[in-house]
């Protein structure tokens, strides 16, 4: 009976069972890390709004704080994108006429609420609390980035599990002092020294209690 | 429940040779039938036959093949995709985004309000609680509050008006009825008739009475489908005129109860739970319980906290209740013929009346006939209870009548014609009217019917015009409650459907105030009217409410059109005496002093003329009583409340032809067989089931079912048993054939599902623990095990667990057995606040209802007796320290959190169920079939917006109401303080009326939920398989008078399996197991089983 197989299918069938573990092993390094990618992410990727609002304007240039706007910051879960009305203190006055807030203008004119896209979002089986974070000394920039050097709102970061984590399991790399939360600019002579006092201070709960399944999810 | 179609005589003789515990659960149980056993023992049975018959090789190549290829796609899920912030342009005062607010309202059945407090997300009503200052709730609601939200967003509900069913603008209404006035203004209303329920409201009440001053001829009439024309008619044959009488339980030792469910149905229910259960509670240093003979006809969920339960037919309630009275002295003109097999009973309960004189209540329920109302009255009188545990009041009815009489004139006039306009101001009269009425065939001879309700019913389809009624929750109202308070009825939400109207709004209409709102209706009423709403009693019944300050002595309001001082948004201009008054209701959800006081009542009318006139009853006998779930019909179509078990039947979805193991083998019927019951001639199909506890030779038929046109989750479930009711016979009727059809109809009855099956553990203690008073004051340890005690580190297979102790919260729940009477309202919340999805009769039949609480209900007993003792046991996950379902999970998605928390991860579940098998308690639940509806619009609004909406393929279950503990973390470590005691209440224990179940933090010790578990009858369920569960319960402790036959306890057994513990044996227990020669030998095991001296820290070195 003749082989059925020419000899070099030896080498062959050794290349594809050693070389599989490779190409299955890349393949999935390979997934992994599309799915941390700016592509899956969004991350630095701006989005279409109906207003083309620049937190570099408001805030490094007029100077205006975080909390003047997202006023819920402190006490809800969720960060609040201002009333038109808030927009209407100052742009009744200033730049009233602008062509640009002709959408703002047109809200306030007829009641029906600007429709801005969610550039931070989370799975609905997340529940995240601003409030807490706010109130325990996480900066505003630790998750945001540099807003006020943003002309158009983006994340700065990727809101993976992975990057939660990577903070309730050591807090101390981000916690600075209270009245430090909504500085865009601050840092820390010796992070790690003053987290580790602040996180005593401020009586965080140990990593195992922070990396448990029902902190985020319920 | 399938087959137990066997001798009774078999079973009685198994039941003796304890083949089955001595707790079950059904008969089952008993007989241990291998193969229906069988089919519930499995975790999830049935699933095979879903897959159909020809499952072969070739076919399961197929379908393994396909699940292997699609496995990874059911772990996918989208990137969150893109969504909207839509924030406002103004925005409101008070509402920050993302924070719930609370606002005072009040709900309402059969006229009577209880207090709520409807929890709000930027404006959608999604939770309702109860009113912890309102005197009727304390707190606390019942089942049909807790399901009112699903009503609200019911898509089912009636959207647009309608004349002869076609969709109509309410404007054309308008210009209708303003046609109509017009002629009828000159005839002074002759021939207009409006048709309500029962009243209490007020400024509704006031309403009608002008309308009816302007149309001095026009007529009000009043039915209630599941009324109190008893009551009310037993009163005036007492006293000569309609009071109420409100109880006092706080204060009675003994209670006898003939057919009345005073804790779960009926009016002030939720409160006098409350203060009932408040005298149930065997603590430390507690030496007293009060003691709860119950009479009943019907199963009731009072019958499961009784400490005598005794079942009779519907028409022997009144010999017994007539032998009562007689034994007491009083004077009803029959000798006392109580049923002989009573007769021990009858006399220990006279006795024990006698001796607790004036701190004793005997109740007669809402369903027994006048002359048993007045009777109790009498005998109140006799006891000299009155003003000490109970007074009379004020009806708090804002027109008092016989309401079967009303109806039936209203029906007379329609007939003969004299009926020109009929008004129906909400109710289902077509559908609820007793039938030999012809209510329907009436209303053809009507010129003009306009009927008002959230659906569009059976009255609806045979009425000329239609008019959608708003939801309460979406228009201002008022109503009174129990003691008179009147509540204040404040909407959540603007009307869904803009076409709907409240009842309020189409009165103004008819008063040519087209365009009033619901709002102005009550303000300027309650302005004009405030005096005479105020004069009421300063200090609410039972003293137990603080009364709002400032406004009791409120000055007289200003006289009528003077007080239109208009508030100023922004806090500019001044309130009037008024508006304090009237802001401060509309806070409190109640007008402060407006409780009845109680009044002075002189006995008179002649007793014993109205006990000869009760009618004699003979044969099998029906009883007619508004469903505990879907009540007299209204509820239909709630999703919630259908799928929730009934309360002693178990049953969902339909109701049934209930009767005893006895009845059905006499009448040759088995479960699920259809029959026709037919009662002077009028028919109906029902399916039987058999319930052990219900009365021999007696039929319970639940009333709200067969409906016609409840909607797509009402219409065609069960049979319609108002087609049997007649005015002679509203409650009951005697005389009722059953026959077999030969067909069967499947009941979807959850009494066997979720069995818990641990054979090894139950041989050593019952799940249900159980003693009388004498025995638990002798043996306060009587429930403990060495398990219980957590520091007892047994040999195990599990690592080692964590110490939590060291950690800031250890949280756990106790459930209080002795309190809990199944009233469902737990189960209810439980849906409503973690958006448990409703799966509907089929999925129930094959073991998948979602509920993450059940109760589960247990016999013991002669089978062959009526009077078994029924116990029930809420069970949701018990957060195991130990957790054996975490072991087995592949993925992690159950874990174990620092504080002993027993988490769900949602989004990390790939449905292996493995953990649901590996659960001793059976609490895991998992989503089969996308149960969670993601389309229905109006449905989304309702949803709790901090727990997640499940997914098919996920396993779910108890969180112990994470999200709260967590926003209560949350407040407190915004704060850097600890959680305080009380601050995270579950949902299931902030609506419990009876303050059945505790949570709290174990680490405190000073918390309310400590002190419980340091109670030496404080017991773990399934303890012994050492998973430490973390809720424990309370051992049931019953006030058993010693002169009557005592009941098999499991205190008991353990004694005689231990031998005495006490010095000497005055137990006085006649249980003859214990033979009185073994008692000073301590048996077996050292001091460790000897738990009724060890201190439960001591027990394990």
């Amino acid at each position: 009976m003749p082989q059925h197989f020419h000899r070099s299918m030896n080498t062959i069938s050794k290349m594809m069972i050693f070389g599989g573990v490779f190409i299955i092993g890349f393949g999935a390094w390979l997934a992994l890390e599309i799915n941390r990618s700016a592509n899956v992410t969004d991350v630095q990727i701006a989005k279409a709004q109906p207003v083309q609002f620049s937190h570099q304007h408001h805030v490094a240039g007029l100077g205006i704080e975080c909390r003047y706007c997202h006023t819920s910051v402190e006490n809800s879960h969720f960060a609040n994108v201002p009333p038109i009305s808030t927009c209407m203190n100052c742009h009744q006055q200033i730049w009233f006429g602008a062509q640009m807030l002709e959408p703002v203008r047109t809200a306030w004119k007829t009641g029906k609420a600007l429709e801005w896209q969610r550039v931070h979002n989370l799975g609905d089986y997340v529940f995240f609390n601003h409030g807490v974070h706010v109130q325990k000394g996480i900066g505003c920039v630790s998750c945001h980035g540099r807003v006020d050097k943003m002309q158009l709102i983006s994340k700065a970061e990727p809101l993976t599990m992975e990057w939660c984590l990577n903070c309730h399991r050591n807090p101390e790399q981000f916690l600075r002092p209270k009245d430090k939360v909504f500085d865009m600019e601050w840092k820390a002579d010796n992070q790690l020294e003053l987290g580790r006092k602040l996180k005593a201070e401020y009586k965080i709960e140990p990593a195992r209690n922070l990396t448990s399944c029902s902190t985020c999810h319920h | 429940m399938s087959d137990n179609h066997q001798p009774l005589e078999s079973l009685q003789a198994k039941l003796r040779n304890k083949t089955g515990r001595e707790y079950w659960r059904g008969l089952e149980d008993i007989v241990s039938n291998p193969e229906s056993h069988d089919a519930f023992s499995q975790e999830f049975p049935r699933q095979a036959s879903l897959l159909g018959d020809a499952l072969d090789r070739r076919h399961f190549l197929k379908i393994m093949g396909a699940s292997f290829g699609l496995a990874g796609l059911t772990a996918c899920s989208a990137y969150p995709e893109d969504k909207h912030i839509v924030p406002y342009v103004k925005a409101p005062e008070e509402i920050v985004p993302g924070k719930p607010l609370f606002f005072a309202s009040s709900f309402t059945l059969g006229g009577v309000a209880t207090g709520v407090l409807v929890e709000s997300h930027m404006g959608r009503p999604t939770k309702i609680e109860g009113n912890p200052d309102h005197p009727a709730s304390l707190g606390a609601t019942d089942l049909f509050a807790q399901a009112s939200i699903l009503t609200l967003y019911d898509p089912d509900r009636s959207q647009t008006s309608r004349y002869y069913g076609d969709f109509r603008p309410y404007d054309t209404f308008l210009r209708d009825l303003r046609k109509h006035l017009e002629e009828t203004k000159p005839k002074q209303g002759e021939g207009f008739r409006i048709l309500t329920e029962t009243i209490t409201s007020p400024t509704l009440a006031g309403q009608i009475r002008k309308l009816l001053a302007d149309y001095p001829k026009a007529m009000w009439h009043q039915f209630e489908p599941a009324g109190r024309d008893a009551a009310r008619e037993g009163s005036k044959l007492a006293f000569g005129s309609y009071v109420e009488t409100v109880y006092k339980f706080d204060k009675a030792d003994v209670v006898v109860s003939l057919d009345a469910d005073f804790l779960a149905n009926g009016v002030g229910s939720v409160r006098y739970a409350r203060d009932f259960s408040a005298r149930r509670r065997a603590r430390k240093g507690i030496k007293e319980l009060s003691r709860l003979y119950m009479v009943e006809c019907v199963p009731t969920a009072t019958g499961t906290v009784a400490d005598h339960r005794i079942a009779v037919k519907p028409s022997e309630v009144a010999a017994m209740a007539n032998a009562i009275a007689v034994g007491l002295g009083v004077n009803t003109g029959k000798p006392a013929a109580a049923p002989s097999t009573h007769a021990k009973l009858v006399e220990s309960i006279v006795k024990d009346l006698q001796a607790s004189k004036g701190k004793s209540l005997f109740i007669v329920g809402d369903y027994q006939p006048a002359a048993l109302h007045a009777l109790a009255h009498a005998v109140n009188q006799a006891l000299g209870n009155v003003g000490s545990t109970l007074v009379y009041t004020d009806s708090i009815e804002a027109e008092p009548t016989n309401q079967l009489e009303s109806l039936k004139k209203l029906v007379a006039d329609m007939n003969g014609g004299a009926v020109e306009t009929l008004l129906i101001l909400e109710g289902n009269p077509v559908y609820t009217a007793p039938a030999d009425l012809d209510f329907a065939g009436a209303l053809k001879k009507v010129k003009l019917a306009i009927h008002l309700s959230l659906y569009f019913d059976e009255t609806s389809a045979q009425c000329h015009w239609h008019i959608p009624s708003t939801h309460p929750l979406e228009s201002w109202g008022d109503a009174r409650a129990f003691d008179g308070t009147i509540t204040v009825q404040q909407p959540l939400i603007a009307p869904l459907y803009s076409d709907t109207k409240s009842p309020l709004e189409v009165l103004a209409a008819f008063g040519y105030q087209f365009n009033l709102s619901s709002y102005d209706v009550v303000r300027t009423f309650w302005q004009q009217n405030l005096n005479k709403l105020m004069t009421g009693a300063s200090t609410p019944v039972n003293g137990a409410v603080p009364v709002s300050t400032g406004t009791a002595s409120a000055p007289p309001p200003p006289p009528a059109g003077e007080g239109k001082v208009q508030v100023g948004q922004n806090g500019t201009g001044l309130l009037s005496d008024f508006d304090k008054v009237w802001r401060r209701a509309v806070h409190d959800g109640f007008l402060a002093a407006s409780s009845f006081a109680p009044k002075t009542v002189t006995p008179g009318g002649n007793l014993a003329e109205a006990m000869s006139k009760l009618p004699a009853i003979s044969g099998t006998e029906i009883a007619f009583r508004p469903d505990p779930t879907v009540y007299d019909g209204r509820f239909s179509n709630n999703g919630w409340l259908q799928e929730t078990p009934k309360t002693r039947t178990k049953l969902t979805w339909d109701n049934a032809a209930i009767m005893s193991f006895k009845t059905a083998a006499a009448k040759g019927l088995k479960n699920e067989d259809v029959v026709t019951l037919s009662v002077n001639g009028r028919t109906v199909k029902g399916t039987v089931l058999i319930v052990p506890s219900h009365p021999d030779d007696s039929i319970t038929a639940y009333l709200g079912y067969g409906r016609e046109r409840a909607g797509v989750v009402g219409n065609k479930a069960g049979f319609n048993a108002y087609t049997l009711r007649t005015t002679g016979g509203l409650w009951s009727a005697g005389g009722v054939t059953v026959s077999a059809t030969g067909e069967t109809y499947r009941l979807a009855c959850t009494q066997m599902h979720w069995e818990i099956e641990a054979s090894e553990a139950l041989r050593r203690r019952e799940l249900v623990q159980t003693a009388t008073l004498k025995e638990y004051l002798d043996h306060p340890a009587f429930a403990k095990t060495e398990f219980d005690d957590p520091k007892a580190r047994k040999l195990t297979m599990f690592q080692p667990v964590d110490d939590y102790a060291a950690e800031r919260y250890a949280w756990g729940m106790v459930i209080d057995l002795a309190s809990c009477m199944a009233c469902n309202a737990c189960v209810v919340a439980c849906t409503a606040e973690n958006n448990i999805p409703v799966v509907g009769k089929e999925e129930v039949l094959r073991q998948r209802e979602m509920h993450w609480m059940r109760i589960d209900q247990y016999y013991a007993g002669d089978i062959a007796s009526a009077d078994l003792e029924v116990h029930v046991q809420p069970v949701m996950c018990q957060h195991c320290e130990m957790a054996p379902c975490e072991l087995v999970c592949p993925v992690a998605a159950t874990t174990h959190s620092p504080e002993g928390i027993n988490e769900m991860t949602y989004n990390r579940c790939v449905g292996t169920k493995y953990c649901a098998n590996n659960c001793p308690y059976k609490v895991r639940r998992f989503n089969f079939l996308h149960y969670a509806d993601y389309d229905t619009p109006s449905l989304k609004l309702g949803r709790n917006p901090d727990v997640t909406v499940r997914s098919r393929g996920v396993m779910e279950k108890c969180t112990y109401c994470i999200q709260r503990i967590n926003a209560a973390r949350i407040e407190a470590e915004k704060e850097t303080r600890l959680i305080l005691d009380g601050e995270v209440v579950t949902a299931c224990q902030a609506v419990c009326p009876a303050e059945a179940i505790v949570f709290g933090n174990l680490n405190d010790k000073n918390s309310q939920i400590s002190k419980l578990v340091a109670e030496p009858s404080n017991y773990g369920l399934l303890a012994e398989l050492n998973v430490r569960p973390r809720t424990s319960y309370m051992a049931k402790v019953r006030n058993v008078n010693s002169e009557l036959p005592q009941p098999k306890t499991t205190a008991a057994a353990r004694k005689a399996e231990h031998g005495s513990h006490g010095e000497g044996d005055h137990g006085g227990s006649e249980h003859g197991a214990t033979p009185s020669g073994e008692h000073k030998s301590e048996s077996t095991s050292g001091p460790k089983a000897e738990p009724g001296k060890a201190e439960p820290s001591k027990a394990g070195h």
